[in-house]
This record gives structure tokens, C-alpha cells and sequence, in this order.
């Protein structure tokens, strides 16, 4: 399929992970948020982490794009080595995307800018390739004819598409969803759900942190649930869903269905 | 007493007049000229009152003789504070970025280059730079004088310089840390960051600021006056020893002088005012 020659180069097989976590520890100062994570996520899979809050869901999907550095342990991206004191991490996020609870939008640029910036800055592209692409992915989350609207005047839904969009433009081979719809109202969670459904659908690669059980059990691929640091229980949404066998899963679950 | 009725007495300088601007200053919207008119008639009326019919010219006489002359120092302060702002913000805004840099040794430096700039009276700096700066500098084998202005506007360049780096610093801190990670997420190197999403940012919320800095250094130029820089004060001076040193002149024409540097700067704070209010709702 491909020679050993030249490795960098090679494409995994889809049927190896894209990501992968081995024995992942975190550690701020004296407390441990995370004890000891592994899971591993195929092209294309669509893996959902849910758990109580503080559970550590958000600095578990902050380690695999280096915005934390891990404690100990190891994870890998597409042949990246991130626990690699010599990490190139653009090289990282230029492979991974990250939308945020909080939009995170750059409030001074408009939607469009804000989709353009990092095409244009960070991997050099030429601006008008980029400006085409860019209208063509505010489109695809339902954004058209918002082009020039600045974050401030959009609502937080349409906020969050115009940041999915934001991180589509950089043609990432993993998206990581961190709580998007929790701050949002309740009749925006859908257009965004709708939309992180669709980029499923295509076979974008997913990792989504998220308290939305439902949208977990239509979408999902695979279910973690975390508590506490650790990995409690994980299976298809099917399964864990109906069947938790952990009383931990059980009782959250009893609590947020 | 009778106010002095020449003819060349025009009618600001008569009673009324002075009662009809307050009257309406007490009643209307505060308004920079109008106030600056009714601090001018009662600095120029009061020692008109306090001075009889005599030969020499009335203090406002004087004044107006020496308008140009005192106007022309003023311009000095005027471009001695807009050079001192230019160099200072631009030397200020690289020591703040030196503030913010991951580089431990660099962020000392300009930490103790801020922090000592920004803690000693501006009077001294400005000695300093004047005994420590040569008159002269040879550049490419040119001679180029330096005039004492010059040096002097060296000298308050190096406090604005201070206080424009703890303003960028204050400002990029201020910048909500979600934006560096958003930034980051995207593969945006520390620089790009900084110079495209976080100080864009910032400009808005520096301009109250660095306004107000620019206020306090161009009251201060007439500081330069102490170390022999002609500029307004000490034409002022010159004047007032050259009009024989009478009693009754000086409050005219060193009033003249507040009325320039009241009349320059108030507009500029009423201005700073308005953009931090406007900012903070925003």
C-alpha cells in the first residue's frame, strides 16, 4: 500500500487509530485530574465523552491538541507524538480542530475573517482560494448572507457555527468539541447539533466532551464515560445507554435521561 | 473703583461682561471656551481694576504685545509633548511586548527598565538626560547638533515610554485567556497571535489611557524651562523681566500661560473621558 521508506508521509489504514491515549496522567499542582485515560479513535469514528462535571472532560480534550501538557503517559495524532518534548505543536493543530463552550470567536474580525485568518496566516494559502472556501463553509452551517456580521451581533448559535466553520477552514483531520451547546439557548443547540451531525455524516473524525445524551446516543460511534479521572465504563451508545453495568454510570445516567 | 476707559479697552475687560459670561456658565452645559473665557476676563479684569490710569500699558495691553512671541513657545511645548509621545509610545509599546515575552531574561529587563522609569520624578530624568546627552552627535561623519529641546524631549520620551508599557501590558492582559487558546487551537504562532488577534484588540481599550499620559506629559513640558529650553514658561519670564518686572504683570501673563495649557489639554481629558465611557459600555 504505501513503502516504509518514507513514513512520514503515509497515510494510517482506516482501521488504525487516528488518535490514541495511552496511561494518560494530568496533574495541577497537588490535585490529579486525570488517572490514567486510554482509548483510541478511528478515521472517521465519532467518540463521545460524558461524566459529571469535573471529571476532567475538558483537560482530557485540552491534552490531545497540547493546549495542556500532560503529566505523564502517552498520546499520539495521525503518527504525532504530543507527549514528544520536541512537539512541533502547529504541525499538531494543524491536524486538529478545537471549537469551544465559549465560541472563542475573534470579536474584532467579521464571520468571514474569522474563517479566513488561519488559511491565510498560518498555512500560507492563497486569499482569494481561501475567501471562496470560506463562503462555502459559512453556507455549509446555514451562515450565508452573514458574512459580514461581527460576533457581537450574532446569537450564541451562530457564533458557534461561524467557530465550526472557523476550524473546518484548516482541513483538520480530528475535530474536538469541547461542551459546544452548554452555553447555549435551548432552541440554538440544535442548529449546532445539526450541524456537528452532518460533519459526522461526511466521516470527520469527532471527539466530543458533551451533555448532550441524547445527541450521544443517535450520533456516536463509542460512548467514555469518565469519572473522576478515570475511565468508568465505555461501549457503543446502544449498550451503555440501556445496560450500564458500573452503578457510577448508572446513576449519572439515571440523573441526566 | 472705575475700570480704565481708554480706547483701546475692549469689552471683555468691562464688568458686565465677566457677570454675563458666568451667569451663562452657571446656567448652560459646561463648555471648554466658555470657561476659558471667564477664567481670561478675570485674569486679565483683576489687576486692570487694581491699576490706575497710568502711561504704561495695561496688562492686557501687554498680553496682547507679547501674545505671539508667548504663543510661539507654546508651540514648542506643543511639539516638544507630540515628539516626546511619538518616540515614547514607540519605544513603549517594544518594552511592553519585552514585558510579555516568554523569555525570562528579556521580560526582566524590561520589567526593571519600566519599573525604574515609571518610579523616579520626571524633573530629574529630564537633568539626566540633559547633562548626560552631548550637544552634539556625529552621524556617517556629518556633525549633527542637538538642540536642548531636543535633549529635553528625550527626556520626557522616557517616562511616556514607561507608562505605554505597563499600558500594552495591562492591556493584553486584559484579553481574556479563551482568545490566546482559540488562537493556539488554530496553529497561530505566539507572534501571529499577539500581533493580529490580541493587540487589535487592545487598541480601543489603550487610547483612554495612553491619552491621559499624553495630557500629564505635555503639561509637564514646561518643566524644560529649568534647564534653560526656551520654550513657554521661560519666554514668559523673559517677558515679564523685560516689561520691568511689575507686580501687576504677572498674573496676566503667567495667567496667559494656564489659559494656553487649560485651553489644550481640557479638550483632551473631556475627550479621554468620553472614549472610557463609551468603552465600558461597549
Amino acid at each position: 500500500m504505501f513503502d516504509g521508506a518514507s513514513p512520514m508521509l503515509s497515510v494510517p489504514p482506516a482501521d488504525l487509530p487516528i488518535v490514541q491515549l495511552l496511561d494518560v496522567h494530568k496533574s495541577f499542582g497537588e490535585a490529579e485530574v486525570l488517572k490514567g485515560i486510554s482509548f483510541a479513535v478511528r478515521r472517521g469514528e465519532v467518540v463521545c465523552i460524558i461524566g459529571p462535571s469535573g471529571s476532567g472532560k475538558s483537560t482530557l480534550i485540552r491534552c490531545i491538541n497540547a493546549l495542556v501538557p500532560l503529566t505523564s503517559g502517552m498520546i499520539r495524532v495521525d503518527g504525532i507524538e504530543v507527549a514528544d518534548p520536541k512537539l512541533d505543536k502547529l504541525a499538531l493543530r494543524r491536524k486538529v480542530g478545537m471549537v469551544f463552550q465559549q465560541y472563542n470567536l475573534f470579536p474584532h474580525k467579521t464571520a468571514l475573517e474569522n474563517v479566513m485568518m488561519a488559511p491565510i496566516h498560518v498555512l500560507g494559502q492563497d486569499r482569494r482560494e481561501v475567501e471562496v472556501r470560506a463562503h462555502a463553509l459559512l453556507a455549509k452551517v446555514r451562515l450565508a448572507g452573514k458574512e459580514a456580521a461581527y460576533p457581537g451581533e450574532m446569537s450564541g448559535g451562530q457564533q458557534q457555527r461561524v467557530a465550526i466553520a472557523r476550524s473546518l477552514a484548516m482541513r483538520p483531520d480530528v475535530m474536538l468539541f469541547d461542551e459546544v451547546t452548554a452555553a447555549l439557548d435551548p432552541e440554538t443547540v440544535k442548529e449546532v447539533l445539526v450541524t456537528i451531525r452532518e460533519l459526522a455524516e461526511e466521516g470527520m473524525t469527532c471527539i466530543l466532551v458533551t451533555h448532550e445524551m441524547n445527541f450521544a446516543r443517535e450520533v456516536a460511534d463509542h460512548v467514555y464515560f469518565t469519572d473522576r479521572g478515570v475511565i468508568v465504563e465505555h461501549g457503543p451508545p446502544e449498550s451503555l445507554f440501556s445496560s450500564a453495568v458500573d452503578p457510577r454510570t448508572r446513576r449519572f445516567l439515571s440523573q441526566v435521561l | 473703583m472705575r475700570p480704565p476707559q481708554t480706547a483701546s479697552d475692549l469689552p471683555v475687560l468691562l464688568p458686565f461682561r465677566v457677570s454675563r459670561t458666568r451667569a451663562r456658565f452657571a446656567v448652560g452645559p459646561v463648555r471648554a471656551g466658555l470657561l476659558g473665557a471667564g477664567l481670561a476676563g478675570l485674569i486679565l479684569v483683576a489687576p486692570a481694576f487694581a491699576q490706575g490710569p497710568d502711561a504704561v500699558l495695561s496688562p492686557f495691553q501687554v498680553v496682547l504685545r507679547w501674545a505671539p512671541l508667548l504663543l510661539t513657545g507654546f508651540a514648542l511645548n506643543v511639539a516638544i509633548s507630540l515628539i516626546a509621545m511619538l518616540l515614547g509610545t514607540a519605544a513603549g509599546v517594544g518594552l511592553g511586548l519585552g514585558l510579555l515575552s516568554e523569555g525570562p531574561i528579556l521580560r526582566r529587563i524590561a520589567w526593571a527598565l519600566t519599573q525604574f522609569f515609571r518610579n523616579v520624578p520626571w524633573l530629574v530624568l529630564l537633568f539626566f538626560v540633559m547633562f548626560l546627552v552631548p550637544f552634539q552627535v556625529t552621524v556617517l561623519g556629518v556633525r549633527v547638533p542637538l538642540p536642548d529641546w531636543i535633549k529635553a524631549t528625550v527626556g520626557f520620551a522616557l517616562p511616556v515610554m514607561a507608562n505605554v508599557a505597563e499600558i500594552v501590558r495591562a492591556a493584553v492582559r486584559s484579553v481574556p485567556a479563551a482568545q490566546w487558546e482559540a488562537a493556539e487551537s488554530l496553529a497561530f504562532t505566539r507572534r501571529q497571535t499577539l500581533f493580529r488577534i490580541i493587540l487589535p484588540q487592545c487598541l480601543k481599550r489603550m487610547l483612554p489611557p495612553w491619552m491621559n499620559v499624553y495630557a500629564l506629559i505635555a503639561m509637564a513640558t514646561v518643566q524644560a524651562s529649568i534647564v534653560g529650553v526656551t520654550e513657554m514658561l521661560t519666554l514668559t519670564a523673559q517677558v515679564h523681566a523685560a516689561e520691568g518686572g511689575r507686580p501687576e504683570l504677572f498674573a496676566p501673563l503667567y495667567g496667559f500661560a494656564l489659559l494656553c495649557f487649560f485651553l489644550y489639554c481640557y479638550p483632551i481629558d473631556r475627550l479621554t473621558a468620553r472614549l472610557e465611557r463609551r468603552f465600558e459600555t461597549a
